[in-house]
């Protein structure tokens, strides 16, 4: 039996919530790194330590989220996934090495030998890879808004259904590279390491415990909240052209001004209380103000998954699938939302960042 | 290369490097937890370094892991969306349970590691615990997904789709209960050993060194019970491929005619040209009986199949030779330890025994790998046995020996990292013996 338009957009709208915690969470991880590629100044190396000591516990749980979306899509969505899969190959994978590499530096740098040397170099590399998998994920996320995602699968022969072969007149990279490669693809990948830096700074500001810390982010997250501004108006100014469906889409859909006013009231808040230095109410609102980012984005091209033809009722697995994975999901809500509540507790509750580094098996 | 070849090998590559880290995943922390169990229990400061020590080592390898199965869990798109597209709205289900278990370990994992001085020692002792189950729950429902692609259940085909889809019956698929247990099992086994091996090395050259003979101790207990167990477990998935996949058994046993009262052959090599597998040592009767359970039974051999429905016979013949040889090996040492320890001898200074152990280090592992290939490449030519050819489950992007070659190169220098990293934590273990003074202090309060 075909799923309900209310089942398919009930379970979409978890998917939202699941991508959206991997944002706030896994997004402020990598975050991190990109402050540690960019930690300056007298206190670099305390910079740096904070950001190992903050992601530390958690990185590894924060990145299942990803997992959970990858997992969701594929089961209840299953010819979205493969057409994703199969036109975004190639950032996919660059993606994934981005991924590989920066969880197994992170792992390397923190357990591994102490000696100094090898250390830097792992975090370096821990670094780079933080910068470059963030870059991706927006590039794939602007080629999917922009709709090439969509036509080129079309050209695959995998728009509607059915298996096709690729059209040997068309060119691979007309194909298979073209359509995430362009400049408000690109804009929209600054964008994602823009918002991803401001998350972290934001968060750091909270989890710092001496104050000259506390202002080395303070002014790094406004830095980056101006590169947000910067680089969401860049491809804003792109979009009609390049990502036509997208811009109407942020102008017509019927949440378009809600959303838009919250996100507005959502940054002007963040970099309110940063300037007044209300590190809680800025780590609320900057949650925010991303999160609304990224409904935004979800809101202009609903229904679509996979924009101009992958809808969520399209793609839709049948009703039983779908009414199977909600009860999973119940299930594991229940076992997941207090393990990760005790988590959270355990190391950044205030009582926990006072008390400052535990015992990591890091090296330090 | 051609693409199919390409796509084939990269799942290869990706899959059997994940399986070591996943292995690791689901062992280690069993005997973590034994260590830091004893340690509470008897004050003795030996095991709390060996939980801490085991801990860091877990760590590393538990990060690979965790990344390298997002690796996956893409690729099966990436190179496989044919059959994503078919098979996604029938195996989401194991997926996403084995989502919500690796969740659960990392959430405890992460506790675990960083909590020692944060939490109660009750908790972080229940923190272990809630590691190791969800570790071998995660095995368990991903091990299901792959079960089911050797005997697809749970709907109905029409015009070339499926129809019905019932994703409760396709876990209860019955390839299910032999494979995970048998895969359980070997992760219990390769693990024990392969630490126990190191520490039995480290014992043959510092024989009064109490640490590494308590971390022996700890990882025969792991290690031994499953080697033993694993035969009998091979077994129940021996006698699940004679009756679904006659195909694979075939192709494993090197058996060509269709024929009652079948031998087991050893060794051999089997020539798909002239469908006989030569130089074999044979056992008569002994594939009828051990398929079957009855000497006389007929055993139905390649020639009962089309052609083109043969997996590659010499592959999979030559991994299960590997499998099943080494295995027994293993089985024997952990026997040979299990009556030393009855016998109430020392193992731990018992010389020949050590060797034996520090041989056996790496054989599980092999094992594991022998298996693997023996179950995707005996499943051959089939992505969905009987359902969907692999062939038409490729993606069609060309030129797909480029991230092929990408993710091996990335995978062998990972490779390379991660042994030289665990060589140096071998390396720095303590020297002391028992009764000289503490512990290092940097170990007790490593941050």
């Amino acid at each position: 039996m075909p799923a309900s338009p209310a089942l398919s957009l009930s379970v979409a709208l978890i998917a939202l919530v699941a991508l959206d915690a991997y944002v706030l969470l896994a997004g402020a991880d990598f975050g991190g790194g990109v402050w540690d590629l960019f930690a300056t100044g007298p206190r670099r190396d305390a910079q740096r330590a904070l950001v190992s000591e903050a992601i530390g516990p958690i990185w590894e749980a924060n990145h299942v989220w990803l997992i959970l979306v990858v997992v969701l899509l594929f089961t209840c969505f299953p010819p979205a996934f493969s057409g994703l899969a199969i036109a975004l190959h190639i950032p996919l994978t660059l993606m994934l090495i981005g991924i590989v590499l920066r969880g197994s530096a992170f792992a390397f740098r923190n357990y591994g030998t102490a000696a100094d040397a090898p250390q830097r170099r792992w975090g370096r590399v821990f670094a780079i890879a933080s910068v470059l998998t963030p870059f991706v994920l927006g590039m794939c996320i602007g080629a999917i808004a922009s709709g090439r995602v969509g036509l080129a699968l079309q050209r695959v022969g995998q728009g509607a259904g059915g298996r096709g072969a690729v059209n040997a007149r068309e060119s691979f990279w007309a194909l298979f590279v073209a359509p995430w490669l362009t400049p408000f693809t690109i804009l929209v990948g600054l964008m994602t390491i823009a918002l991803f830096a401001f998350l972290a700074a934001v968060y750091l500001t909270v989890e710092a415990r001496d104050s000259e810390l506390r202002e080395d982010f303070r002014m790094r997250a406004l830095a980056a909240a101006l590169a947000v501004f910067v680089t969401a108006f860049g491809a804003l100014l792109l979009s009609p052209s390049l990502a036509p469906r997208m811009s109407e889409g942020l102008i017509a859909s019927r949440w378009a001004l809600p959303l838009h006013l919250l996100t507005g009231v959502a940054a002007i808040g963040a970099i309110g209380a940063l300037w007044t230095r209300r590190w809680h109410l800025a780590r609320i609102s900057a949650a925010a103000q991303v999160s609304f980012i990224l409904f935004g984005w979800a809101a202009a091209q609903a229904p679509y998954i996979v924009p101009p033809n992958l809808t969520l009722q399209n793609t839709a697995a049948p009703r039983r699938t779908l009414v199977l994975f909600l009860v999973v999901l119940l299930a594991g809500a229940i076992v997941l939302l207090p393990s990760l509540a005790y988590l959270f507790r355990v190391f950044k509750s205030s009582e926990a960042l006072r008390a400052g580094p535990g015992d990591g098996l890091g090296p330090h | 290369m051609g693409d199919l070849l390409a796509a084939r090998s990269q799942m290869a590559v990706s899959l059997g490097f994940h399986i070591l880290f996943a292995v690791v995943g689901i062992a280690m922390p069993v005997l973590m937890v034994i260590a830091e169990a004893r340690w509470r229990r008897t004050g003795d400061s030996m095991y709390l370094e060996l939980a801490k020590r085991w801990a860091k080592g877990t760590a590393i390898l538990f990060a690979v892991g965790a990344v390298s199965g997002t690796v996956l869990s893409f690729e099966l798109g990436l190179l496989w969306p044919g059959f994503m597209r078919f098979a996604g709205a029938i195996i989401g289900m194991p997926f996403s349970l084995e989502g919500f278990a690796f969740f659960t370990e990392a959430i405890f994992l992460g506790v675990y590691l960083y909590g020692w001085s944060r939490i109660s020692g009750r908790a972080h002792l229940v923190a272990g615990v809630f590691v190791a189950v969800s570790g071998a729950a995660s095995a368990l429902f991903v091990v299901i997904a792959n079960a089911w692609m050797n005997s697809p259940a749970g709907f109905h085909m029409a015009n070339g789709v499926p129809v019905n889809i019932d994703p409760i019956a396709a876990m209860l698929t019955p390839a299910a209960f032999p494979q995970v247990l048998h895969m359980l099992l070997a992760s219990y086994a390769a693990t024990g050993f392969a630490v126990a091996g190191i520490h039995a090395i480290m014992l043959l050259r510092e024989p009064q060194n109490v640490f590494h003979q308590r971390a022996l101790a700890i990882a025969l207990i792991v290690g031994v019970p499953a080697a033993i167990l694993q035969p009998i477990s091979g077994d129940v998935s021996g006698r699940y491929v004679a009756r679904w996949q006659p195909t694979k058994l075939a192709a494993m046993e090197g058996q060509f005619r269709t024929e009652a009262g079948a031998p087991l052959r050893i060794g051999g090599i089997p020539d798909v040209d002239a469908q006989r597998t030569r130089y074999a040592i044979e056992i008569p009767y002994g594939l009828s009986l051990m398929a079957f359970h009855d000497p006389h039974a007929v055993v139905r051999g390649l020639e009962a199949f089309p052609r083109d429905q043969w997996p590659p016979v010499p592959i999979v013949h030559v991994a299960f030779q590997v499998m099943t040889g080494l295995g027994t090996l293993l089985a024997l040492v952990a026997v040979w330890v299990a009556i030393t320890a009855w016998r109430r001898r020392d193992v731990a200074s018992h010389r020949s025994l050590l060797r034996a152990i520090a041989v056996a280090s790496p054989v599980g592992f092999i094992c594991i790998e022998a298996g693997w290939v023996v179950t995707e490449v005996g499943r051959q030519p089939w992505v969905i046995y009987g359902v969907m050819r692999t062939a038409d489950a490729v993606t069609p992007m060309p030129g797909l020996i480029v991230p092929f070659l990408v993710i091996s190169a990335l995978y062998c220098f990972l490779g390379v990292i991660v042994v030289w990293l665990l060589y140096d934590l071998v390396m720095r273990s303590p020297t002391m013996r028992g009764g000289e003074g503490p512990p290092p202090t940097s170990i007790t309060s490593a941050g």
